[in-house]
């Protein structure tokens, strides 16, 4: 099922991502400055933060739809926010990404959705191709949905065909992001647990953009928190770790509001 | 949410106007807030209750046994007080005022006010502002090159076969622009026709030339307006549409996901409705030549009693092959006009609902600008030429 190779036994665990002295902007208005972190393969990280931190940008600077305006994210030690076009394109078939609404191309059934990266990038038959799509939308619970446009479908079943589609190629990294929002309990934790599947199975690496702290204390293995007011990562580890962290920001993030450290003090 | 709140429960008594007295006693002062204070009854006094709170004054409570009902006007009073205090290091007495306004206002001052949100006020400067557009109309230039190269290599691709698209999306897009379009170029064109023959002949029957319309019509409309009435219309119906479309792909983020698997969203969604439109718009003009045509035989029959066979001859006399392809050679250039600039806006296009709005506007407008202008640069080169 697998189109490249995932884990080569002479390769010893690598880091997949390397985010150095990353600074974001629009325009002259600075989201994030200062990013220093890596993602190591097989790691399930999360990009936690407030709304409007810069999480999703983040994540957009990861997959290349955004350029920084100063630092270099790394690839597999390869320059990839400088990385010419064709060299760039390769290293974009190495991930999948769920974006928030799903993002399903609207003139295509679902089958067609998932199918188009498998006949687009793999030499696939139209026979393997539909056995695939088969396998993933039944994989996100929506096997028998194949002949469906998505404006006919809920936007929970869109996001799991986006879902869907970012695994067809079996992709090296996915990208999540808000993975759980609009979705119910039951497919939101049927959700984080095809994520873990995902990492155990075919030893992809997982990036998630969430603030979901269920999610979050359940399958992350690390996370980094970008903090608002300073502009910058305020800190990086497991969750655990982080409950405890000495920045007060993180400590009430990861305790719905309120700071254990200082149980009298209400935050507001 | 926190619609109206009475404080007492006397609101069956005439209601008192809102009032605000300040007094100060040894650098505390007192705010004594009284009557009805709601944002449709009344004018809330800000500015004259902020002009009193100076560095003067140590403390700032309030007295507000006299307040009968307050909405947000209140609320928002004291919210600039509030602000207003920790400017000049004034204390703000959160205690002395009611439950519902201090639980309020605790939650207005909780998140202090981030650098972000004042984008954009800073004073009127010629300067930063002429800076900009210089700096957006440089990146516009560039971006719209980019855009031109990206469909030129995709074209030459789709020759070598090549071409990442989808056969059915061509074909979806070629029936949405061409037989699905034949009604309202039909309409237009034999309007025009008509409109033609009718201005035309009564000018040529003051010499007795009625016969002429035919030329007139036939010329008219295979040179000029054939192609530049189908242009018009198909900046309207089908560049709109694309600008529209690629638009809400681009909210949806559907060009991202294309842009993050590899595929050029050029290749895939613009360079197929290029194509189309390459390929039905001299078709189309072609047919709107005969429509048009067509308009002027029913008036110069019509009103001047011109026969079949006359008006055909005429109008087989009058035109020829050089005067019929310089229409469908111009509206192989309108058709990449229309198709190109109304993708292009849609993938400019802003991530949101209104900005899909703007796209297409301008798609319209700038499609049609760009037709005349180019039709323009044509009857230049066609006399210079003598076509």
């Amino acid at each position: 099922m697998s189109n490249t190779q995932k884990q080569p036994a002479d390769v010893p665990p690598e880091e997949i991502f390397r985010i150095e002295n990353l600074t974001m902007a629009y325009g002259d208005y600075v989201v994030m400055r200062d990013l220093n972190f890596t993602v190591g393969r097989g790691e399930i990280f999360f990009i936690m933060g407030g709304s409007g931190c810069g999480k999703s940008t983040l994540l957009r600077h990861m997959i290349g739809l955004i350029k920084p305006a100063k630092g270099t994210i790394f690839f597999r030690g390869k320059n990839f926010s400088d990385a010419p076009e064709k060299e760039k394109i390769e290293m974009l078939r190495q991930f999948g990404v769920l974006y928030q609404g799903g993002a399903l191309w609207s003139s295509m059934t679902l089958a067609e959705n998932v199918s188009l990266p498998l006949r687009e990038f793999s030499n696939v038959s139209e026979r393997e191709a539909a056995d695939i799509v088969d396998l993933k939308l039944s994989l996100v619970g929506l096997n028998g949905f194949g002949s469906f446009y998505p404006s006919e479908i809920s936007g929970g079943m869109c996001k799991r065909a986006g879902l869907a589609r970012a695994i067809a190629l079996d992709p090296l990294v996915l990208f999540f992001d808000e993975p759980s929002a609009g979705l119910d309990p039951v497919s939101s934790h049927r959700l984080d647990e095809l994520i873990v599947q995902m990492r155990d199975s075919l030893g992809a690496t997982i990036v998630v953009v969430s603030h979901e702290l269920a999610s979050i204390f359940d399958i992350a293995d690390r996370a980094i928190f970008l903090d608002t007011a300073t502009k910058t990562q305020a800190a990086i580890g497991s969750p655990k770790d982080l409950l405890n962290s000495g920045n007060k920001d993180v400590r009430v993030f990861l305790n719905r509001g309120v700071d254990p450290r200082a149980e009298k003090e209400s935050v507001l | 949410m926190f619609g109206f709140k009475t404080v007492k429960s006397d609101a069956a008594k005439p209601r008192v106007d809102a009032e605000a007295v300040f007094s100060v006693d040894c650098g505390r002062a007192v705010l004594r807030l009284s009557g009805v204070w709601l944002v449709s009854r009344n004018r809330t006094p800000t500015d004259e209750v902020l002009r009193r709170i100076s560095s003067e004054i140590d403390s700032l409570s309030f007295d507000t046994s006299e307040l009968k009902v307050f909405d947000s006007a209140l609320v928002s009073l004291l919210f600039k007080c509030y602000e207003s205090c920790s400017q000049f290091g004034v204390d703000f007495d959160f205690e002395s005022l009611p439950d519902g306004l201090r639980n309020l206002l605790r939650l207005a001052v909780a998140v202090p006010e981030a650098d972000a949100s004042k984008k954009g006020s800073d004073s009127f400067n010629i300067i930063n502002r002429l800076g900009t557009h210089a700096i957006k109309a440089v990146d516009s230039f560039a971006e719209r090159c980019g855009f031109v190269g990206e469909v030129s290599i995709a074209a030459v691709k789709a020759v070598f076969g090549k071409a990442r698209f989808r056969g059915c999306d061509l074909l979806s897009v070629i029936q949405a622009s061409g037989p699905e379009a034949l009604p309202i170029v039909a309409l237009i064109s034999f309007l025009v026709g008509l409109i033609l023959a009718f201005v035309g002949a009564i000018q040529l029957a003051k010499y007795g030339s009625e016969i002429f319309v035919a030329d007139l019509v036939g010329i008219a409309m295979c040179r000029e307006m054939g192609a530049i009435m189908v242009g018009i219309v198909m900046s309207g119906r089908t560049g709109a549409a694309f600008a529209a479309e690629l638009g809400s792909m681009k909210v949806n983020e559907e060009i991202s996901a294309f842009r993050t698997f590899g595929i050029s969203p050029i290749e895939f969604l613009v360079f197929p409705r290029i194509l189309a439109l390459v390929l039905m718009f001299p078709l189309l003009t072609i047919f709107a030549d005969v429509i048009g045509m067509l308009g002027g035989f029913v008036i110069g029959s019509g009103m001047f009693d011109i026969s079949y066979d006359q008006y055909v001859n005429r109008t087989l006399t009058a035109l020829n092959i050089v005067q019929i392809s310089t229409g469908i050679g111009k509206s192989l250039v309108f058709g990449i006009i229309v198709a190109g600039i109304g993708c292009n806006m849609g993938l400019r296009c802003e991530n949101s609902s209104a900005g899909v709005g703007m796209a297409t506007t301008s798609s319209v407008v700038q499609s049609i600008t760009w037709i005349i202008v180019a039709d323009a640069i044509f009857a230049v080169i066609f006399t210079i030429f003598d076509i």
